[in-house]
């Protein structure tokens, strides 16, 4: 079964109202949608997943699970599961009663949990560690005894504190991948939060990326790195970020990738002159360090260029690079908030 | 460079002596440990070895020379019934206070640790039992039970719940429940400290993780919160055992062992024979029946913090 989980105008304040930790939230997901808030540490979205979780009261706004207001309601009866970061399990629990543990509390004849236990932690490929403690377990193992004991009992919602974060990286890329195809076959409405851009891209149907307890941009990931709705969400995300070109009151934006040399640009595109002080090469791309001269005022930038870029350059040389129009993004400088776009004249200092 | 280390010399010969002394760790671990062990081999280690000297001795406050006795203060001792009323009082006294300590301090470190307003007040006035000295506090209780003037007697004739005086410390039953009342009321809150330690070092994480399974209050209770606060539950409760069980300030003020010796404990009795009745054997005799019953308790709370570290 899945359910739609919906916030409005969500707030949460501390401290008598000095912290807006969440700060005025509308968001929808649709039935069985894998969602990703994405955020800073601070930005509220672990405080966002804990008022849906009923473990926090919002200060103000509602929350409806499956079409209800469940304000007011005990965690208990919102049918939700969540995985801690820190995973939470009962550390005087085998795996087994750890599993077991919601259905007990479900009140489940002793007979009937069993085997929703076996299943769950079949699924998840750790049936052969159910009389261990978890102490005795490794971090991707005591990962999956959480997300078994979250799916045991069919939850309406899953909800996911960064599940991945105590995982080191070489693991955390298969239990991504693993955590998007469980959530596939189980359909079940997922709320995901991470700090973690490449997590987000990778899981979410959706992306919410959050600042200072609001959310900036929702989208598909797709959406949030190619027309980010302002330069917070252009600076968060990408790996390396944004350029922002400051030019009469608007930010001139693009990404590293798109600012190559002259001679590989085809189409409409604008021109610069790039005056290049360093190259590093990481994973076959070149990024490269410099200052672009034309668009406004000079401003340091970094362009990245693939393998299949072969052009020739040096630190300390000045190469003309080149965007296509089509991919050059302008904010205000003010508010930082997504413009039409301005003239650009290209001239070559 | 070579001038500017000659320059530098005393002072620098002056540093390294200095941390030369306080970088020798096995020396300082010596200075260190010294006054702990002179204090317990003077004040644990002597007494005991006296006591057992003592108890197979014909010492007398009166002839303090020592001659051999083999084990007639312990014929002497098991033949009087008032030893083995007093063992008995003793068992019954620490049983039945190490329960009801458990119990009520589990309560009382529950509301310790709840969030609400005022709770400084609160957390402050529940310690004052325990850091009130107890023959003080005791004395205290010897007014609230007085047979005439007793103001719980008078709360409870108000409330019809009595008709006459109860006499708490004239009748054997209920000066026990009242010496057992006062041992209660002054070990619960270090339990409750205790146990407290325990509640406030489970994560938060794990509370919420079994609030989000669907766990309600007591499920929470019974299977998250006592199984891992256990080890200090038994701490506590093997704390509230000794100091019940040694204890004579209470039972020596509030009762004296009276009315008959009914109320007598082994620390009490020990005290009336061996300085009272001036029979320093008989009393060394009563005292060393302590010994098994704690060297029991250490036990179990070393075994207690083996496992607190396991978890």
């Amino acid at each position: 079964m899945s359910v739609a989980v919906e916030v409005r105008n969500l707030k949460k304040m501390y401290d008598g109202g000095h912290v807006h930790a969440v700060d005025g939230v509308d968001i929808s997901t649709e039935e069985g949608e894998y969602l990703v808030l994405l955020g800073p540490s601070g930005c509220g979205k672990t405080t966002l997943l804990r008022t849906i979780a009923g473990l926090e009261q919002p200060t103000e706004g509602e929350v409806l699970i499956g079409g209800s207001v469940v304000n007011g309601l005990p965690p208990r009866v919102r049918k939700v599961a969540m995985v801690f970061q820190s995973y939470a399990l009962y550390p005087h629990k085998t795996v087994r009663a750890n599993i077991e543990f919601p259905l007990k509390a479900e009140q489940m004849d002793k007979a009937e949990r069993a085997p929703k236990a076996h299943w769950a932690a079949e699924l998840l490929g750790i049936d052969h560690l159910l009389d261990r403690k978890p102490r005795q377990l490794s971090g991707g193992e005591r990962q999956r005894v959480a997300l078994a004991r979250a799916l045991v009992r069919d939850p309406q919602v899953f909800l996911l504190d960064e599940p991945l974060s105590n995982l080191d990286a070489k693991l955390r890329a298969s239990a991504r991948d693993e955590l998007r195809r469980f959530q596939e076959r189980l359909g079940t409405t997922t709320i995901y939060v991470t700090h973690d851009q490449a997590e987000a891209m990778g899981l979410g149907d959706r992306i919410a990326v959050m600042d200072h307890g609001k959310v900036r941009q929702l989208g598909h990931p797709v959406e949030v790195y190619d027309d980010p709705a302002d330069t917070f969400v252009a600076t968060f995300i990408g790996s390396p970020p944004m350029n922002l070109v400051p030019h009469d009151g608007t930010l001139v934006g693009f990404r590293p990738e798109h600012l190559l040399p002259v001679e590989t640009v085809t189409g409409e595109r604008v021109t610069t002159p790039f005056h290049i002080e360093r190259i590093e090469y990481l994973s076959g791309d070149r990024h490269v360090y410099g200052t672009v001269t034309a668009f406004g005022e000079d401003t340091r930038a970094i362009a990245r260029l693939p393998a299949t870029i072969p052009v020739p350059l040096e630190a300390g040389e000045k190469h003309e690079f080149g965007i296509a129009v089509n991919r050059v993004r302008f904010f205000d400088a003010d508010s930082g908030q997504r413009t039409g776009p301005i003239r650009l004249d290209s001239h070559h200092g | 460079m070579a001038e500017a280390a000659i320059d530098e010399s005393p002072r620098t010969a002056r540093a390294i002596a200095r941390t030369r002394l306080a970088d020798r760790d096995g020396f300082l671990a010596w200075i260190f440990l010294v006054p702990t062990v002179v204090y317990v081999i003077a004040l644990v280690a002597v007494p005991f070895f006296l006591a057992i000297a003592f108890a197979f001795s014909d010492v007398t406050s009166g002839d303090p020379s020592y001659d051999w006795a083999g084990l007639t203060n312990f014929r002497r001792v098991f033949n009087d019934a008032v030893f083995w009323q007093s063992l008995q009082n003793t068992f019954v006294f620490t049983i039945v206070s190490m329960l009801l300590i458990v119990v009520l301090g589990k309560v009382l470190a529950n509301i310790l640790v709840a969030d609400f307003r005022g709770k400084w007040i609160v957390r402050f006035l529940a310690l004052l039992p325990w850091t009130t000295p107890v023959a003080l506090s005791t004395v205290t209780w010897l007014w609230l039970l007085h047979s005439i003037y007793s103001p719980i007697d008078w709360v409870l004739r108000n409330l019809g719940l009595i008709g006459d005086n109860v006499y708490w410390l004239g009748r054997p039953t209920t000066a026990m429940i009242s010496i057992i009342a006062v041992h209660v009321w002054r070990l619960v809150p270090l339990a409750a400290v205790i146990i407290m330690v325990g509640i406030l070092s489970i994560p938060n994480d794990i509370n919420e993780a079994a609030r989000i399974d669907g766990a309600g209050f007591w499920r929470r209770m019974f299977e998250i919160t006592i199984p891992l606060t256990s080890p200090l539950i038994a701490v506590s409760a093997l704390f509230g055992a000794i100091f019940t069980f040694t204890d004579i300030a209470v039972v020596q003020v509030l009762t004296g062992g009276k009315p008959g010796n009914s109320t007598h404990v082994l620390a009490s009795w020990s005290y009336i024979r061996g300085i009272g009745g001036g029979d320093i054997g008989q009393g060394a005799v009563i005292a060393l029946f302590l010994f098994p019953l704690l060297l029991a308790a250490a036990v179990l709370i070393l075994r207690a913090v083996r496992r607190m570290e396991t978890i």
